[in-house]
């Protein structure tokens, strides 16, 4: 449908008369502002107030058709107004600061805004906003987005709404100078723009998020803009778009896990107790870092869920690093402790302690919090993974359901097992020095599934010693894990079962386990899911590791992963038979889980615990 | 008849309003806006620019008072002053925010003060021009002003 035809349909005069809300505590802008929206003959009403805006918005819903905010305002930050419009009336939105940075655009593209325009303002800017409200008249007549097609350059008149607005949203202006031409031709010019939506899609693959997460960690969770990231990615047909996308993802991942990693050290410190064998097995070296996603917190795990499994798969199992190994002999079981830097030492020590041996409980404790086990790392990695969620316990990423596995990054040694209750947190950092480098620390969301995995690729760094290579396993079998359990939503069961597959397929494939014990924080599982779970671990036999992921396997899923895979390394960390052996209980308490490492201690022997070789 | 010098005065005042860079472009945004029903648009804006950044400077002159500096609170201030200023295309006065803003960020508390002793001036120097301004135009006649050379 056709601009035109869109406004022969009833809107009259339309774009004259859109109905616009211009808010700006600034009375000099505002008052600017509002004229240039008369002269654009639209039909204006301006507050300085945030709250007046909303307030107005809410009395009448359809008393406007967009609105114009600032993005610095006393009584209310532009981006909060900016979600709030956009959840409660879904009207859209257009940031405007005297502020262009990057990073402030991307927030607020992020937040929904259908566009961020920098003061002053110029009218041409302003007399080509109503295609916003087109646009998404549009999309939500017929859902399919319609800017699918860009536009011929320079569209039917100064950039159709239908233009793709990738063109319009991804348009920073910085140049004050455009001119009404510039930003048709820019509009046409983003209809070409490959990294308009016309661009085939980029899957993200284990190896691309690889990369990316690496490049991210390079860069510092801080600094990694859309461009360096690219740039240090060095892939080809990779788009800075395709980029800020993924990062934007990836940091609402963070954030999310960074939420429930907070659930998950209580859980973890539930769990800490349990068994110390898990600890052992958390002797898994180094953590590493984690590399949980480097975004610190932001990232959303809807994101995540966003990684097709299969990629997870593939993830975990290309990282050569990973190890699952890492289950036995890794020492430092790296529990993801995603916490920004202060994680609680505590946790560290206890995990540390474990590590060496004091399998006390606190392996479960430890995992979640901090997996840091600076012990075990050499590396420093432990620092957590990039920003961690800053959660301060341990912050086994909890991703709900996403997966993190970009961070999957060759663990070396020492899978992390963030075994945090909700989250099981896998850091594979592995101390060995080889590759691995990431700890991957899976956040096993206790909710039902293990929804998040969040594998946290701990820095190469980290895994200097030994267990690296565990790690890397670890952190493929978190990967899976977090798939697995992100398929499951509610039920652990489902992801179950899903999990020992796919777990399996990771582990399987290729890690090259070599001591990273991986241990699926998701063993600890809160309280049912994991624990039941793990009891089935048990019955994997070599996988040491598995204990704590046993548990958490107990009903069999092995979210863990496949008891074959175990086998492979004997480590593996998961042992995905639900054999119901090992869990001790379903309380699913961490307690059960180290438990139930214990108990598997004493069973398998073998391998035994990888973890205990390990450690 | 009279007017015509006084024109020719005003067009001159204004062009080198440009030229020594008090004003940029966005200022002659202002003067497009200028139309029968907005006759005294300009004037309006600026009138209004100047009543509010004079609270903000006080503001920040009283945060440049507070020891240690909050250099955070000082970038925010200053920020809004940035985005009112360059509103009206008053040039100096923006450049000197950026500057102290870059000072803000870096720490550095003397640079901020000079820098900010240094905007004030810049600020009230513009003022006073603009205010001529403004005066010989109402002289001139309102219809004049409307009508006046872009």
């Amino acid at each position: 449908m056709t601009v035109e035809q869109i406004v022969s349909e009833g809107k009259d005069q339309f774009p004259i008369g859109m109905r616009v809300l211009a808010v700006d505590d600034d009375p000099t802008c505002l008052l600017l502002l509002g004229t240039l929206l008369r002269r654009c003959q639209y039909h204006v009403t301006t507050t300085s107030q945030a709250k007046t805006a909303l307030k107005m918005l809410r009395e009448n819903k359809n008393k406007f058709d967009l609105v114009i905010s600032d993005v610095h305002m006393p009584d209310m930050d532009g981006f909060k107004l900016l979600e709030h419009v956009g959840l409660e009336m879904d009207l859209p939105v257009i940031m405007l600061s005297a502020n262009g940075d990057t990073k402030l655009v991307m927030k607020g593209i992020t937040h929904g805004a259908c566009d961020y325009l920098l003061k002053p303002v110029r009218i041409e800017e302003l007399q080509n906003i109503w295609q916003h409200v087109v646009r998404r008249k549009k999309k939500d007549r017929c859902n399919s987005g319609s800017k699918d097609k860009p536009h011929p350059d320079s569209g039917e008149d100064a950039g159709i709404g239908n233009v793709d607005n990738n063109g319009k949203l991804n348009k920073k202006r910085k140049d004050q100078n455009e001119d009404e031409d510039d930003e048709r031709d820019e509009n046409g010019h983003d209809n070409e723009d490959p990294s308009a939506q016309k661009k085939p899609r980029v899957v993200w693959s284990v190896e691309l998020h690889r990369k990316f997460v690496a490049a991210v960690n390079q860069l510092g969770i801080d600094k990694a803009v859309p461009k360096k990231i690219l740039e240090l990615m060095n892939v080809e047909k990779l788009t800075r778009e395709n980029v800020a996308s993924h990062l934007q993802k990836f940091r609402l991942y963070l954030k999310r896990i960074s939420c429930v990693a907070n659930q998950q050290a209580n859980m973890a410190a539930a769990l800490g107790t349990a068994d110390s064998a898990y600890l052992r097995m958390g002797s898994l070296n180094g953590l590493g870092n984690f590399h949980t996603l480097a975004g610190s917190d932001q990232l959303h795990n809807a994101a995540f869920r966003s990684f097709p499994p299969s990629g997870v798969l593939g993830r975990l199992n290309t990282p050569a690093g990973l190890g699952i190994r890492g289950l036995p002999s890794p020492g430092t079981i790296q529990l993801g402790h995603v916490q920004n830097s202060g994680n609680p030492t505590n946790d560290l020590s206890k995990l540390q302690s474990f590590v060496p041996g004091n399998h006390n409980t606190n392996i479960l404790q430890g995992m979640p919090m901090s997996l840091e086990l600076d012990r075990l790392q050499h590396n420093k990695s432990v620092g957590h993974i990039g920003e961690l969620p800053t959660t301060d316990s341990t912050t086994v990423f909890p991703g709900s359901g996403s997966l993190v596995d970009a961070r999957i990054t060759g663990f070396s040694n020492n899978p992390l097992l963030g075994v945090t209750s909700n989250s099981l947190m896998l850091e594979g950092s592995s101390q060995q020095a080889t590759s691995h480098t990431s700890v991957s620390a899976i956040g096993f969301q206790n909710g039902n599934a293990l929804s998040d995995f969040t594998l946290i690729a701990p820095a190469s760094n980290q895994l200097q010693d030994s267990k690296a290579d565990s790690q890397g396993q670890a952190s493929l079998i978190n990967c899976n894990a977090g798939q697995i359990i992100r398929s499951a939503p509610q039920e652990w069961n489902a992801p179950r079962k899903d999990a020992p597959y796919q777990s399996h397929a990771l582990i399987n494939s290729s890690i090259p386990i070599n001591s990273a014990m991986i241990q699926l924080g998701q063993c600890l599982d809160r309280n049912n899911s994991i624990f039941h779970r793990t009891t089935d671990l048990d019955s994997v036999g070599p996988l040491n590791f598995v204990d704590p992921l046993s548990i958490k396997q107990s009903e069999g899923d092995n979210y863990i992963m496949e008891p074959s895979v175990i086998e492979k390394e004997g480590y593996l960390m998961f042992q995905p038979r639900p054999h119901g052996s090992h869990v001790p209980d379903n309380t699913g308490s961490l307690k059960d889980l180290a438990s139930a490492m214990m108990k598997q201690e004493d069973d398998l022997g073998c391998n035994g615990y990888s973890l205990r070789t390990s450690i | 008849m009279e007017r015509n010098p006084m024109r020719r005065q005003l067009a001159s005042m204004r062009k080198s309003l440009f030229d020594q860079g008090y004003l940029d472009e966005q200022f002659m945004e202002l003067e497009q806006l200028l139309d029968d029903a907005n006759p005294n648009f300009v004037e309006e804006v600026v009138t209004l620019y100047y009543r509010d950044s004079a609270r903000l400077i006080l503001n920040l002159d009283r945060a440049l008072e507070r020891r240690p500096l909050d250099f955070s609170k000082l970038d925010g201030l200053m920020h809004q002053f940035k985005g009112s200023s360059s509103s009206i295309g008053a040039k100096k006065v923006k450049a000197e925010s950026t500057l102290f803003r870059e000072y803000c960020k870096s720490g550095n508390a003397e640079g901020c003060m000079r820098t900010f002793q240094q905007l004030k001036k810049e600020y009230a120097t513009l003022r006073k021009k603009l205010e001529t301004y403004f005066q010989l135009a109402r002289q001139i006649g309102p219809m004049e002003s409307a009508n006046r050379p872009k």
